[in-house]
């Protein structure tokens, strides 16, 4: 099947769940990113049960953050 | 080098003193030229911590950021932030935050009158400042 990721398409294969296309994406911490499917945001405690379908849309979008403290 | 228009500073300025005392904050992306980073758009986000010394994107206005620098072609270069009342050089937060060590980091103090700005690059805890040009065009 076909998605995108970050803009980009892709041939994956059926049944790949998030969890492994951060692994397969080589995520770098993958602790600071959030992940939307389609625009909408994937909890990250359902990275693993969260299945992608032919033509999704994925991005990863890292925690920005900071501050003066 | 990193180069930012001086519109584009102005920009920054007028939004982070509207917003003091709480932290303003927003993401850069422009063009590579070599070593140098030409900012052609600055992206104004809205901190969801909504405090005076912290701030977190907006991941939906993140989303929205990152889907226009992309249809217009530009990479993404980092981040901005003010800090309303103290030095324009990066936190203990700050630097334990930015993992993006291709990222330019910038920060704006509006502690004195004349507000101050410099981009910084962090790796690890270590901050280096950038030379910033503020340029008409």
């Amino acid at each position: 099947m076909k998605i995108t990721v970050a803009g980009e398409k892709k041939e994956v294969a059926e049944g790949l769940t998030v969890a492994q296309l951060v692994i397969d994406e080589n995520v770098e911490m993958p602790q600071y990113v959030t992940v939307t499917v389609n625009d909408d945001f994937v909890e990250s405690d359902t990275f693993a049960e969260t299945v992608l379908h032919d033509g999704d849309s994925v991005e990863f979008l890292y925690f920005m953050g900071g501050g003066a403290a | 080098m990193i180069k930012l228009k001086k519109s584009d500073y102005e920009k920054i300025v007028a939004h982070a003193k509207k917003e003091a005392p709480v932290e303003a904050c927003g993401l850069i992306a422009g063009v590579l030229d070599g070593e140098d980073k030409i900012i052609k758009k600055v992206y104004i986000l809205t901190n969801t911590d909504h405090a005076e010394e912290h701030f977190t994107l907006d991941p939906r206005e993140q989303l929205k950021a990152v889907k226009d620098m992309r249809a217009e072609g530009f990479t993404p270069l980092g981040n901005w932030h003010s800090h309303p009342v103290s030095p324009s050089r990066p936190s203990d937060e700050d630097k334990r935050l930015a993992y993006d060590s291709s990222a330019s980091y910038m920060i704006l103090s509006l502690m004195d009158e004349e507000p101050v700005l410099n981009s910084f690059h962090i790796e690890g805890d270590k901050a280096e400042k950038e030379q910033l040009v503020i340029a008409d065009e």
